[in-house]
């Protein structure tokens, strides 16, 4: 493309005509926005609408499109021009729908829709048509590190969606915990009794698949590149090194046991007749369905007692804080295992809170239906007396201290996550090591020796060897919008790796997780991002001669995407950015920038608004509103006709990550009374699209205090807010609120200057 | 202790709740309690509990068998059936809670001086001599269960009710001699009877 | 409108100079309008009440309302059960509903009849319904306002549905927690209903008005003062007991709390028969002790 053309539409639809002078906006896109070609429609995204804009690219050259209508969430298919630079002035649900159609509203109404005009006029002139990833990886293998019943489950899935798999077991065979069970929690109608686990045929399927390569006794020791053109090592116990190629991966690596040792007051260690959940499976296996007999001496067990949230659910020193979910089903399941061997046996299930997640509802009542018995209790202590076991508690319901006495007792530990080096902590240990300079953390990590913990995946990254963790030890996987996504691109994390589950849960998590992973080997071949921005083509560069080799980009950077050259200068691993931004907003001397997002792209908007003078009582403010949450409320407000001031200015980010405190700098000087940011919520329960943007978003704001004072400007002028996309009746409330704010405290002194 | 409560004490030795499954009405239900309190927080004359429901059901569970069949609590019971249809587990807890007073009084070791308990004996007898109930004869043994003097005394408390009642003609004063109830009462009492017997030997209760 | 025919349990407190005699002498009233007949179970009995319980025990219980069950089996056959007192109405039905679970039950039961010569068959072909389940789901809102005449407009009515009316049982498509039918009755024929009364379904002490009076009064305390607090003329109520219990001891919580409650306490019959223009002694207004003056004015017009 030699020349840019660009061509305005606006249309008059959806009462568009009827409420704003949409000749006055042709004027303004034709004089203040320079753009010649400039047409208005009565009707834009019907096939008449479409085609006349489909003529206009291919008759008229168009290459640069601005469609003045409705939000750029709307209509995406009808105005979906994907070999044109597309910006969109949001009349519709940012204009009218927001405004009451009165006299007196008109004026300050048509002034939000010429200043939208404007804005995507100026935007324009600032995109590029982005062109797709050049360097683009075509591997389309997947490897996957685990050879449990989430990593079998993921590797037959993605086989059977016709995808080659590399399996790494570290043991000598596949079929990790579930095969060690003696049999499972039910998973069908009517969830009434344990059945067999089905991990023998799962292992059969695995080693037949002729797309599944099985490497036991294995870890991966060496995990480069990025999406669609990893590189890998995987190493044998022999010593014997293979180095592969895959275009994703599933961390399927699954948990440990809690180690009960830690537990004397309940007895472990202190007797052979404390099990946990893991050895009664064994025990069970050696009966065979017939009576389960005591270790210490070989007795038929006529009484057994279960301790619930044995060494969990707790804040207890070297106890684990979390609920590892799958535990009171399984002691329901164990106590089966007893009751129906021989219904006589007594069966006391202790618990604080019984939590049966799935269908474990239906599995508790045949439980109780089979006469094991359920007491509520806390504070279990178990002390070996005369040959029996006694089990003292705190009955909850009676309010009393109470005894009971059992053959066996078997503790319901919990979940521990094999999710390898906890990066940060590494990082933090090499700071302080290194005085506060963090050199080459990925190698510091490994051989440190305060970390005993062996790598998972041995990634080669700058920002360590393993994905990060989140709480507890679990690795990262966005637990909340999009399971099984990690913040590092073409990774996926399954199964209690990234939280405590069950086989049942396991299962469908592993097959999402193939899902994510075929999705990531098919949007790197065609040079496009994964997910949030599925399918978007632009990706970051920056301009050398400019870079100060700040690393702020590298560090910032949420997915780990840039490393950084021998000369210290950021290198963008296009396959595993994400396209959020964060780098750009980080920037300190602005030379990142996307083709079709940039500094530049939203500063001329927000340079290009019509700034009334102090005198006409007319203020402005600057919403910079996320495009993944707070923008589509604020559509969604729109629909509901709710309505807020006449004086925002709306400009969509892809993440509060992004913002470039030079905007914000930018649109003090030029006169705006007001600065809302809009993110999604951030902490250890973000919500943030992009994990850590709306944080880092917070952070730098927290930081133009200094600049607005030197300013001599009030900080209520810059305000950062959290917003869910469900804030819906919350958003317009905020924005009025601190349009009355501004009103209180005055115009911007620097209006005019 | 009645010769009855000694037996059953022998026959089920510690298993309590095996014995409440066996011949409390509905006590087959007792183990699918699942502890949530519902029940308790929905009784209207929950505080005057001794023992609300939940725990009774854990007593039971625990074996308290003394503790439980001694208790007041269930004599609180006004079969308002609001915890039936809100436990979320379906228990009939107002029909066990009936079972659980019917069998205490049964074994002979239910509170003797509980009002209800006194109350219920005297409603029954009254229902099962003539088929019907005698609304006058009713009260009057209610005032006078105590004896002749707070008998009196519970009359004379009560007299504005029972001049109301009069007065709209919706009491019978002459009942005590003209009260009829079905045509045959002793046939009735024939059936009661019967009916008592087969269930006390289905609940091995030796008459 | 065919003439609807039922076979008809009317209980002990419905039978004459007993505490509820008045209920149903609007309730013949009303069934007149109605054009509904009602054939008396022949030689019925009493159901066992709801504290029956302690000393009957369970099969003896049953054995009760089986009787009941048989005779009208055996007399009026293919008519369904109507019960007018909530106590009769659950009594019947539960033993209906247990006998039908429980093969053992229903042998043992079919063995005591049998010394009296009767038998019970069951099996569903006998519903056991409550009056009101008649009015609303065999005549209707609308078939219940074809009759009017007057219009109760003016009275503010608290609809106290109570317990045993409305749980276990219940009315079909109504909810345990805010049952609508009562209220809806008031409105259908022109009265206010206070909708979101507070007290709706709360528990009178039943029987334990008699055994644990101090408990019961304040139970009905709370019952009548959100009914005042609500701003209610007078409370209407489809259960015998509920109507004793509220009615006869507000003198004596007068006494004990201070209070100076003075509400008539109706039935729902005696709201439609005044409507249907019956005169107050049709519509047994002069069995309430409170009188219900307001609905005496309407009646006497």
């Amino acid at each position: 493309m030699s020349e840019n053309k660009t061509a305005v539409y606006v249309c008059k639809g959806c009462g568009i005509g009827d409420r704003l002078d949409t000749d006055q906006l042709a004027k303004v896109a034709e004089s203040e926005g320079k753009c010649s070609h400039v047409r208005q429609h009565d009707f834009l995204c019907n096939k008449d609408g479409v085609n006349t804009i489909r003529n206009d690219i291919d008759g008229e050259g168009v290459t640069h499109v601005v469609i003045a209508a409705c939000s750029r969430r709307a209509k995406t298919e009808a105005f979906g021009f994907d070999d044109v630079a597309l910006g969109r002035a949001n009349l519709r649900e940012g204009v009218i729908w927001v405004r009451p159609d009165t006299d007196e509203a008109r004026e300050t109404t048509q002034e939000m829709a010429d200043d939208y005009l404007r804005m995507a006029c100026a935007e324009i002139q600032y995109m590029k048509q982005p062109e797709a990833n050049q360097n683009a990886g075509t591997n389309k293998n997947i490897l996957v590190v685990g050879g449990g019943v989430s990593g079998m489950t993921a590797a037959t899935e993605a086989s059977k969606a016709g995808y080659g798999v590399l399996l790494v077991e570290k043991t000598g065979q596949l079929g990790g915990w579930a095969a060690k069970l003696h049999k499972r929690v039910p998973d069908r109608e009517p969830f009434a009794d344990p059945h067999d686990t089905g991990v023998s045929d799962l292992m059969k399927s695995v080693e037949l698949d002729k797309n599944i390569t099985v490497f036991l006794n294995s870890s991966v020791t060496r995990t480069s590149g990025a999406p669609g053109q990893f590189s890998i090592d995987i190493s044998a116990e022999s010593g014997e090194t293979v180095t592969d190629n895959v275009g994703s991966i599933i961390q399927a690596s699954g948990f440990s046991n809690y180690d009960a040792n830690q537990l004397p007051e309940l007895g472990y260690g202190n007797s052979p007749d404390v099990v946990d959940q893991a050895e009664l499976e064994q025990l069970a296996k050696q009966a065979t369905d017939g009576p389960i007999k005591r270790p210490s001496d070989g007795k038929e067990i006529e009484s057994v007692v279960f301790v619930q949230c044995a060494g969990q659910r707790s804040n207890k020193p070297g106890h684990l804080p979390y609920c590892s979910g799958h535990c009171c089903n399984t002691s329901i399941k164990q106590a089966m295992y007893f009751k129906d061997a021989n219904p006589d046996v007594d069966t006391v299930v202790i618990f604080d809170d019984l939590r049966t997640p799935g269908n474990g509802e239906d599995f508790y009542r045949s439980a109780q239906r089979k006469g094991v018995i359920f007491t509520k209790g806390k504070n279990q202590q178990v002390s070996p007396i005369n040959g029996q076991l006694e089990v003292k508690f705190h009955d909850m319901i009676l309010d009393e201290e109470a005894v009971a006495k059992a053959d066996l007792v078997v503790l319901a530990t919990g979940q521990v996550p094999n999710s390898g080096v906890d990066i940060e902590q590494a990082t933090t240990l090499d700071i302080e090591e290194e005085g506060g300079e963090s050199e080459a953390p990925a190698e510091a990590a490994t051989s440190d020796a305060q970390i005993p913990v062996d790598s998972i995946l041995n990634l080669t990254y700058r920002q360590g060897v393993d994905l990060p963790h989140l709480r507890h030890g679990f690795s990262d996987s966005h637990f909340i919008c999009f399971p099984y996504e990690t913040r590092r691109s073409g990774i996926y994390a399954c199964g209690p790796v990234r939280r405590p589950m069950d086989i049942a849960q396991t299962m469908e998590d592993a097959t999402g997780a193939a899902l994510k992973a075929i999705q990531a080997v098919e949007n790197a071949t065609l040079g496009r991002a994964a997910h949030p921005r599925s399918g978007d083509l632009s990706f970051p560069s920056f301009r050398r001669e400019g870079c100060t080799q700040c690393k702020r980009c590298t560090v910032e950077c949420p997915f780990g995407a840039i490393d950084e050259d021998e000369q210290r200068y950021p290198v963008f691993n296009e396959s595993r950015c994400r396209r959020c931004g964060t780098c750009m907003g980080a920037c300190p001397v602005r030379v990142i920038s996307f083709e079709n997002y940039s500094v530049d792209t939203i500063g001329q908007q927000i340079k290009n608004v019509d700034m009334p003078d102090e005198f006409d009582e007319k203020p402005r403010i600057l919403v910079l509103a996320c495009e993944n949450d707070a923008y589509p409320a604020l559509d969604m407000a729109a629909q509901q006709g709710l309505e807020y001031s006449a004086f925002v200015r709306v400009v969509p980010v892809r993440c509060l990550g992004s913002v470039n405190s030079i905007w914000v700098t930018d649109a003090l000087n030029s006169g705006y009374d007001g600065i809302m940011l809009m993110g999604c919520k951030k902490g250890d329960d973000y919500q943030c699209h992009f994990v850590r943007g709306s944080e880092l978003a917070h952070e730098r704001m927290s930081k133009i205090d200094d600049t607005l004072q030197q300013l001599q400007l009030e900080s209520e002028r810059v305000e950062t807010y959290e917003v869910e996309i469900t804030d819906i009746h919350r958003v317009p409330t905020l924005i009025n609120e601190y349009a009355a704010k501004i009103d209180e405290i005055g115009m911007n002194p620097f209006k005019g200057f | 202790m009645s010769d009855v409560n000694t037996a059953m004490v022998q026959k089920y030795r510690n298993d309590f709740l095996k014995e409440v499954e066996e011949n409390v009405e509905e006590g087959h239900w007792v183990k699918m309690c699942m502890q949530c309190g519902v029940c308790s927080g929905s009784c209207p004359f929950g505080p005057d509990w001794d023992h609300p429901p939940q725990e009774i059901f854990m007593m039971i569970r625990a074996g308290k068998r003394d503790e439980v069949l001694t208790t007041e609590s269930m004599w609180m019971c006004t079969s308002c059936y609001n915890c039936i249809v809100r436990c979320p587990r379906e228990l009939p807890i107002t029909h066990i809670m009936h079972g659980l007073a019917n069998y205490a009084h049964r074994l002979g070791i239910a509170p003797k001086m509980n009002p209800t308990r006194r109350f219920a004996k005297i409603f029954w007898n009254n229902i099962a001599k003539t088929g019907r109930v005698n609304e006058l004869a009713l009260s009057l043994k209610l005032y006078f269960m105590d004896g002749f003097m707070s008998g009196v005394k519970n009359a004379l408390a009560m007299a504005s009710v029972g001049i109301g009642m009069l007065k709209t003609k919706r009491l019978n004063p002459f009942a005590l001699i003209s009260h009829k109830g079905v045509k045959n009462p002793k046939e009735l009492h024939v059936l009661l009877k019967k009916a008592r017997e087969i269930e006390d030997r289905r609940k091995g209760i030796a008459s | 409108m065919a003439k609807k025919e039922y076979s008809f349990y009317p209980g002990c407190s419905s039978e004459r100079k007993a505490s509820a005699s008045n209920y149903m002498v609007s309730v013949d009233a009303m069934c007149e309008k109605l054009d509904i007949k009602l054939n008396e179970i022949p030689d019925w009995n009493c159901c066992g009440a709801s504290i029956g319980y302690a000393e009957g025990g369970e099969l003896p219980r049953h054995v009760m309302n089986a009787r009941n069950i048989a005779l009208s089996e055996q007399n009026n056959p293919d008519q369904d059960i109507v019960a007018t007192c909530a106590a009769c109405w659950l009594g019947a039905k539960e033993t209906a509903d247990r006998l039908d679970a429980s093969e053992q039950l229903l042998a043992d039961t079919k063995e005591v009849l049998k010394e009296a010569g009767l038998d019970i068959h069951l099996k569903n072909e006998t519903p056991i319904r409550h009056m009101v389940e008649v009015l609303i789901e065999d005549i209707g809102y609308e078939g219940l306002k074809e009759p009017m005449v007057k219009s109760l407009e003016g009275i503010k009515f608290a609809g106290y549905v109570g317990c045993q009316t409305n749980r276990p049982f219940g009315i079909d498509g109504e909810s345990f927690e805010n049952p609508m039918y009562l209220d809806k009755m008031v409105e259908t024929v022109g009265g206010e209903a206070i909708t979101d009364y507070d007290k709706k379904v709360t528990c009178c002490g039943g029987a334990l008005a008699f055994s644990e009076p101090e408990k019961s009064q304040k139970q009905i305390k709370d019952i009548i003062e959100a009914a005042y607090d609500q701003g209610a003329d007078m409370i209407v109520t489809p259960c015998p007991v509920c109507q004793m219990n509220v009615e006869v001891y507000q003198d004596q919580i007068n006494k004990h709390y201070g209070t100076k409650f003075h509400i008539p306490v109706t039935y729902y019959s005696q709201l439609l028969t005044v409507a249907y223009c019956g005169n107050a002694k049709e519509a047994g207004l002069d069995g309430n002790i409170i009188r219900a003056k307001q609905l005496e004015e309407i009646a006497a017009k």
